[in-house]
């Protein structure tokens, strides 16, 4: 009885739900690994068991590199998210420093104007957005993501990094000002560099979400030069009806590589960000 | 003797350079200047690329305005046009059948995920990057996969179930407006089920374990101790995650558009997908900025409810 006990609560309490979990969450990445190996003959084929390969071929990732323009695509977005990410950081911490330890008049209604412009839905701005990119003449062009895509990172990036300047006591900022540091001496040289763990949070936190984008990216860049991967895989690999499913699944694969070898190795920065709005004060 | 009165002029200058200089800078450090200084740029790209365009946009939903044309102003007609839609009252039910539904889905799998992973075990923190993959992984991408899982004709969920004894050729999970619904629903919520569970289980870390051992000494039964301790100082996390996950569901574009653009029969057209398909497939701004609008009086109630919430706190 006692022994019996022993492994059935485990069982349903932990191993048996956690399996559940890992299938459930799991699965759609197996499926597309496993038909990104498959050739056409076994993709197409009902009676085939789909569970596994039988024949694996590289033929689709083959394809998609030489077919196909995923190199630059790859590139264009790598190179939007980083530079958005970077700007989204600079303007995060010219926002969050003040208002997480200065007193300056306006600083509420400012916090509160952050807060609610982090939560203004894209879709809600998309349709002026694209009317003003095209009368500036930036549509196609990989500037109009850079310029939109902090509009969505700033006020994030400002929010999850007024938490970390927090943290920071107020007397080390003092001892600093009395032994004549003038403030952005005292910005740059005591607070920032104890704030490392928020700038890394918030900038992996930023490239995944700027990976993510593609409202803007879809309805700005019309050109195959200039696409991003989700836009390029949408419209390049879906011809009318007919789906190219074995590129398709290979450039899903390859395009979420980057964004998971970046989290794997910043797993706890990315939790702590993830958490930091919900969690802390 | 005139070298030496001829020099005092220039340091004179000089002193009066540095000594306005030492103003400026006097004038920079303090707090009110400095704070400004430093948050008058990003304040002013967050007027110019959000505010302007809000404004702008309710400005669109005001006008007859096809796509290359200078447009004319027609007051409230294309909220008077989506009032009389009744794509758009499908539209509107779509979007709270689907908010709603994945909002429960998520935050009652979040919570039973996360109190299965306060556990002990070993690889947890293995495990718990694996559950996260689905968030971080771009959307688009992972929807991909989930369109060729619910293929019509080579769907392996088809397969699994012809497998288990269901006459061929099986469901057509978003052929059929239910199951197409019910389908977004569910790749909804695997996508955002490991948010609420990573976020809750940390503020499940925050709840001291002498809480329940005392309660547990006091008699306690396991619910009693999750409905007394764990809940209450559970709630603020769960709120918090709670709106978030409302206001981001309410507004969704991606899943839809990759997966069924709305079909079959709007019967997944969000409001997103549908401002969408009004403003840039027909051409339509004007009338496309007044559904995406329509998103505006829900979204603020939930704003306003989440700013005030945060303040108490």
């Amino acid at each position: 009885m006692v022994e019996s006990r022993g492994w059935i609560r485990p069982f349903f309490q932990l191993w048996l739900p956690l399996a559940v979990a890992l299938l459930f969450t799991l699965f759609p990445f197996y499926w597309m690994a496993i038909t990104s190996l498959k050739p056409n003959s076994e993709l197409y084929n009902p009676k085939l068991m789909p569970l596994i390969v039988h024949n694996p071929t590289m033929k689709h990732y083959i394809d998609l590199l030489r077919e196909t323009d995923f190199l630059t695509w790859t590139y264009n977005t790598m190179l939007v998210a980083v530079v958005s990410t970077a700007i989204s950081l600079v303007f995060g911490i010219m926002l969050a420093y003040p208002l997480a330890r200065m007193r300056f008049p306006g600083a509420a209604l400012i916090a509160f104007a952050v807060a609610a412009t982090y939560l203004v839905p894209q879709p809600l701005l998309f349709i002026p957005m694209a009317d003003i990119i095209n009368s500036l003449h930036l549509g196609d062009t990989l500037s109009a993501v850079i310029l939109t895509y902090p509009t969505l990172l700033v006020p994030f990036c400002a929010w999850l990094l007024m938490g970390y300047f927090k943290t920071v006591p107020k007397d080390l900022e003092e001892a600093a000002r009395i032994d004549g540091a003038t403030r952005v001496q005292t910005m740059v040289k005591i607070i920032l560099p104890l704030c490392t763990p928020g700038f890394i949070s918030a900038g992996i936190f930023a490239f995944t979400l700027a990976q993510n984008e593609f409202l803007y990216a879809l309805i700005f860049l019309t050109n195959s030069d200039v696409r991003t991967v989700p836009v390029g895989a949408i419209s390049e690999l879906v011809r009318g009806d007919v789906f190219y499913w074995g590129q398709l699944m290979a450039a899903a694969l390859l395009g979420s590589i980057p964004v998971a070898i970046i989290y794997s190795f910043f797993v706890e920065h990315y939790v702590s960000g993830l958490t930091a709005g919900a969690v802390k004060q | 003797m005139s070298a030496s009165t001829l020099q005092v002029p220039p340091r004179a200058a000089a002193g009066n350079r540095a000594l306005g200089r030492s103003r400026f800078r006097e004038w920079t450090e303090k707090e009110g200047v400095f704070s400004w200084l430093m948050i008058g740029p990003p304040i002013l790209f967050l007027c110019a690329m959000v505010g302007y365009p809000f404004l702008y946009g309710c400005y669109l939903s005001l006008m007859h305005r096809p796509v290359a044309s200078t447009g004319e102003f027609i007051g409230l007609g294309n909220f008077i046009a989506d009032w009389n839609d009744p794509v758009f009252w499908r539209v509107a039910r779509n979007t709270i059948v689907y908010t709603f539904v994945t909002t429960v889905l998520k935050a009652l799998g979040g919570l039973g995920l996360a109190l299965v992973m306060n556990q002990s075990f070993p690889m947890k923190n293995f495990v718990r990057a694996a559950l996260l993959l689905p968030f971080i992984v771009p959307t688009v991408l992972s929807t991909i996969a989930w369109m060729w899982i619910l293929d019509p004709t080579f769907s392996v969920l088809n397969w699994l179930l012809i497998a288990a004894g269901v006459p061929a050729p099986g469901p057509s999970w978003l052929g059929n407006p239910v199951l197409a619904m019910c389908s977004i629903i569910v790749i909804n919520t695997w996508r955002g089920l490991p948010f609420y569970a990573i976020t809750l289980l940390a503020g499940l870390q925050t709840i001291s374990p002498e809480l329940h051992e005392a309660a547990t000494i006091d008699g306690a039964t396991t619910w009693h101790r999750f409905r007394y301790i764990t809940l209450p100082l559970l709630q603020p996390v769960l709120f918090i995650v709670t709106m978030f996950s409302i206001i981001f569901t309410f507004s969704d574009f991606q899943l839809v558009y990759v997966l069924t653009r709305g079909g079959p029969a709007n019967a997944t057209h969000l409001f997103a997908t549908y401002a969408f398909d009004i403003a840039m497939s027909a051409g339509q701004f004007g009338l496309g900025a007044s559904v995406a609008l329509a998103m505006l009086p829900p979204l603020a109630l939930i704003i306003l409810a989440l700013a005030i919430y945060m303040r108490k706190r």
